[in-house]
C-alpha cells in the first residue's frame, strides 16, 4: 500500500519538476554516438592485421610498430614536438605578462584594444592569417637571407598566445586581489608578491594555458602548411600527405597515438583547471 | 628625532580622497577629514557603507593616496610611501589569508618579509598562535578552518610583525551572532595584552559601544562627532548620530533659556526640562529637536505637568523587555522600553491611556 502510495506521489513529483526535461538524453545520447562513433573506429581499426581499414580481421600491433619503425613519422613527431614545445614556452609567457597587464594594473586607454588584438588569431579565418604570414616571412626572408625553422615556430607562437591567454586571465580575474594588497601590507615588495602569492596561485592557470598551447600547436594544419619549409613536415601534414595515397592502418596508428596525447593533456588541464577546494 | 608622548598614533589632517576628475564630477568618499588617534587607543569609525570609513582606512594603509591632506604615523609622513613600507598591518574583511599556505606560513610570511631571524620568526609565530589560542592548527591550510577559526589566523598573522597600528576592515561582518561576541571580547583583550593601537571600521554600533575606546560616527565622507561610547549614546551632537546609534524618540520642542552646555527646554508635547547642548547651536532655530532614549522613560500612575501622556497603539515583546508605542496629543508617537522584570509587572494594553515620566538630565537637543 505505500509502495503504491510513494509510486504515484513520484510520478506527479517527476511531471511538474522543472529540472526534469523529456528527451533530453536521448539527444544527448545522440550528439555522443555522432561525436565519437568516427573516432572508436578510427582507433579499432588501428588493431586491424589487415591492410583495410573498414573490413576487421584480427587484432594485431603491427601497424603501431610499422608507424614506430617508419623514419617520416618519426621526422614529422620529432618536428611536431619542437614546435609546440618552443611556441608553448615562449607563447605562456607573453600570454602571463598579457593577462597581467590586463587584469592587474588600473584600466588605461586602449586596454579593450589591446584585448582584441591579443585575441585576434581566433576572430580572423585562419587561412587568411596564414596566406599573411607566408608573404609577410617571405619578405623577411628576402631582407635577411635567414630562414629556417624559426619561421614556423613565430608562427605558431603567435596564434597560440590567446589560447594561453584565455585560461591565465580567467583565473586571474577568479583571484581576490586582497590577497596581494595583504602580502604587500605584510611588508612585502612588488616583485616578491608576485613570487610568494601571484605566481604560486596563478600556476594551475599557466598549466592549463600551457598545455592548450600546445594542443593547438601541435593540431594546426592551414598556417602550418603555408609556412613549414622543407624538412619541416609536421605530424598532421606527414597524416594529410599520407592520405593522398590511400588510407592503411598505419595511420589510424598515429592518430590514435595523437588522440592519445591530446587526451592526456586535456585532462591536465581539466585538473589543474580546477581549484583544488 | 624624538617623538613626544603626545604624539598621535594616527594624525590625519585636513584629507580628502576624490574619485574622479574634481569633486563637481567625481565621488568625494572623504571630505577635508581631521582626526588624532592617540596611541594605544581602540578606536571604531562607525558609519553605514559609503561613508568613507572604509577609504580612511585604506588611506591609512596605503592601498590609496589621499587627493588632499596628510596622515603622519607617530609624527612621520606617510605621503608617497608604499603599503609595504607602513609599519602597519590589515585585518581583512574576508580575511585575505594565503590559501596556498599553512597557517604557521601565513603569520610568519610578513616576519620572513621583514627579514627577520629564522629563530625569531618561529618563537614570534607561537607567541600570536598562542594569544589567539591556535597553536593545535599551526600546520593546518587554512582552507580547513571554520570561519572563526580562520579570523584568529588573520589577527594573528596581522599581529606577528608588531606593527605600530593594526587596521580591521568589518573582520567580524561573516561571524554568525555568538561568535561575534566571542570575538568582540577576545579583540578588546587582545588589544589589551599587545598595547598596539587598533583602528577598527564597523556598520554595526552595538560592536562599536561594547569594544572602543573612542567612536568617530561619519556619514558622506565627513566625520559627525567622535567621543567615548558614552557620549555617543547620550549625548549625540547630531541628528543622525542619535538616529544611527540605537532607538531614539526625537520630539519637537523650544528653548526656554541657555546656560553653559545645558538649556531648559519645553516640549510640544508638555513637558519642560533641562536638556543638553550640542557645541554647534548656530543652526538651532526657534524649534529644536530633542533626543530621548526609550529606556529612559517609565510609566506614572497619575497624570501631571511634569509628565506626557497617550494612548499605547501597540506592544513589542523581545525577550529582556517589552517597547510600547505610544501616541500623544501632538501627534508624535514616542516609545517607551521597560526591563521584562516577571509577570504582572506590565499591566498595560494596546489603547490604554499612559502617563509617562522621562529621567532626569536624559535629554539632548540635536544639531541637524
Amino acid at each position: 500500500m505505500v509502495d503504491i502510495a510513494t509510486t504515484a506521489r513520484r510520478k506527479i513529483i517527476k511531471g511538474i519538476d522543472l529540472k526534469y526535461q523529456p528527451g533530453f538524453s536521448q539527444i544527448t545520447w545522440f550528439c555522443i554516438v555522432v561525436l565519437y562513433a568516427p573516432i572508436a573506429v578510427l582507433v579499432l581499426f588501428s588493431f586491424n592485421e589487415n591492410r583495410s581499414v573498414t573490413v576487421w580481421t584480427q587484432f594485431s600491433l603491427d601497424w603501431y610498430v610499422k608507424a614506430w619503425e617508419n623514419e617520416g613519422i618519426q621526422h614529422a613527431a620529432l618536428v611536431s614536438l619542437e614546435v609546440a614545445f618552443v611556441a608553448m614556452v615562449i607563447s605562456t609567457i607573453l600570454a602571463t605578462m598579457a593577462a597581467l597587464v590586463t587584469t592587474r594594473t588600473p584600466p588605461y586607454r586602449g586596454m579593450n584594444i589591446a584585448v582584441a588584438v591579443i585575441n585576434q588569431p581566433l576572430m580572423v579565418p585562419e587561412v587568411v592569417t596564414a596566406v599573411a604570414t607566408l608573404i609577410f616571412f617571405a619578405i623577411i626572408k628576402q631582407a635577411t637571407g635567414i630562414s629556417g625553422i624559426g619561421y614556423l615556430i613565430a608562427a605558431h607562437t603567435a596564434f597560440c598566445i590567446p589560447f594561453a591567454y584565455m585560461p591565465i586571465r580567467a583565473r586571474l580575474e577568479d583571484m581576490d586581489l586582497s590577497l596581494e594588497q595583504a602580502a604587500a601590507d605584510l611588508y612585502a615588495p612588488p616583485f616578491k608578491v608576485f613570487r610568494r602569492v601571484t605566481l604560486p596561485l596563478l600556476m594551475p592557470g599557466i598549466l592549463a594555458g600551457a598545455m592548450l598551447a600546445f594542443i593547438v600547436s601541435l593540431d594546426d594544419v592551414i598556417i602550418t602548411l603555408f609556412v613549414a619549409g622543407p624538412g619541416e613536415t609536421t605530424l598532421p601534414l606527414y597524416i594529410l600527405g599520407q592520405i593522398r595515397r590511400g588510407v592503411t592502418p598505419e595511420i589510424n596508428a598515429v592518430s590514435t597515438v595523437f588522440l592519445g596525447i591530446s587526451v592526456i593533456l586535456v585532462t591536465f588541464i581539466f585538473l589543474f583547471g580546477k581549484d583544488k577546494k | 628625532m624624538s617623538t613626544q608622548t603626545a604624539t598621535a598614533a594616527i594624525d590625519i589632517r585636513e584629507t580628502s580622497k576624490i574619485y574622479g576628475r574634481n569633486r563637481e564630477t567625481g565621488v568625494v568618499a572623504l571630505d577635508q577629514v581631521s582626526l588624532a588617534i592617540r596611541d594605544n587607543e581602540f578606536f571604531t569609525l562607525l558609519g553605514p557603507s559609503g561613508c568613507g570609513k572604509t577609504t580612511l582606512l585604506r588611506l591609512i594603509a596605503g592601498f590609496e593616496q589621499p587627493t588632499h591632506g596628510e596622515i603622519l604615523l607617530f609624527g612621520e609622513h606617510l605621503e608617497g610611501l608604499p603599503p609595504y613600507k607602513r609599519p602597519v598591518n590589515t585585518v581583512f574583511q574576508h580575511y585575505a589569508l594565503f590559501p596556498h599556505m599553512t597557517v604557521a606560513e601565513n603569520i610568519s610570511f610578513g616576519l620572513e618579509m621583514l627579514d627577520t631571524p629564522n629563530t625569531q620568526i618561529s618563537s614570534t609565530v607561537k607567541e600570536v598562535l598562542g594569544l589567539v589560542q591556535m597553536e593545535h592548527l599551526a600546520n593546518r591550510k587554512t582552507d580547513q578552518l571554520s570561519g572563526g577559526q580562520q579570523q584568529r589566523v588573520a589577527l594573528a598573522r596581522a599581529l606577528a610583525p608588531k606593527p605600530k597600528v593594526l587596521l580591521l576592515d568589518e573582520p567580524l561582518s561573516a561571524l554568525d551572532f555568538k561568535l561575534r561576541k566571542e570575538m568582540q571580547v577576545e579583540l578588546k583583550r587582545l588589544q589589551n595584552e599587545t598595547g598596539i593601537t587598533f583602528i577598527f571600521v564597523t556598520h554595526d554600533q552595538e560592536e562599536a559601544l561594547t569594544m572602543s575606546d573612542r567612536v568617530a560616527v561619519m556619514r558622506d565622507g565627513l566625520i559627525l562627532q567622535v567621543g567615548n561610547p558614552r557620549e555617543i549614546y547620550d549625548r549625540p551632537a547630531k541628528r543622525f548620530v542619535a538616529d544611527f546609534i540605537g532607538d531614539i524618540n526625537i520630539l519637537k520642542g523650544r528653548i526656554l533659556s541657555k546656560n553653559g552646555a545645558q538649556a531648559t527646554v519645553k516640549l510640544n508635547a508638555g513637558y519642560q526640562g533641562t536638556a543638553g547642548l550640542p557645541a554647534e547651536t548656530d543652526s538651532l532655530g526657534d524649534e529644536v529637536s530633542i533626543a530621548i532614549r526609550p529606556e529612559q522613560l517609565s510609566f506614572v500612575s497619575g497624570a501631571g505637568p511634569e509628565h506626557l501622556s497617550g494612548s499605547i497603539q501597540h506592544i513589542s515583546y523581545f525577550g529582556s523587555g517589552f517597547d510600547y508605542e505610544i501616541v500623544m496629543p501632538t501627534g508624535e508617537t514616542i516609545m517607551l522600553q521597560l526591563q521584562n522584570r516577571g509577570a504582572g509587572d506590565h499591566a498595560y494594553t494596546v489603547g490604554d491611556r499612559a502617563h509617562i515620566a522621562i529621567s532626569e538630565n536624559s535629554m539632548q537637543i540635536l544639531a541637524d
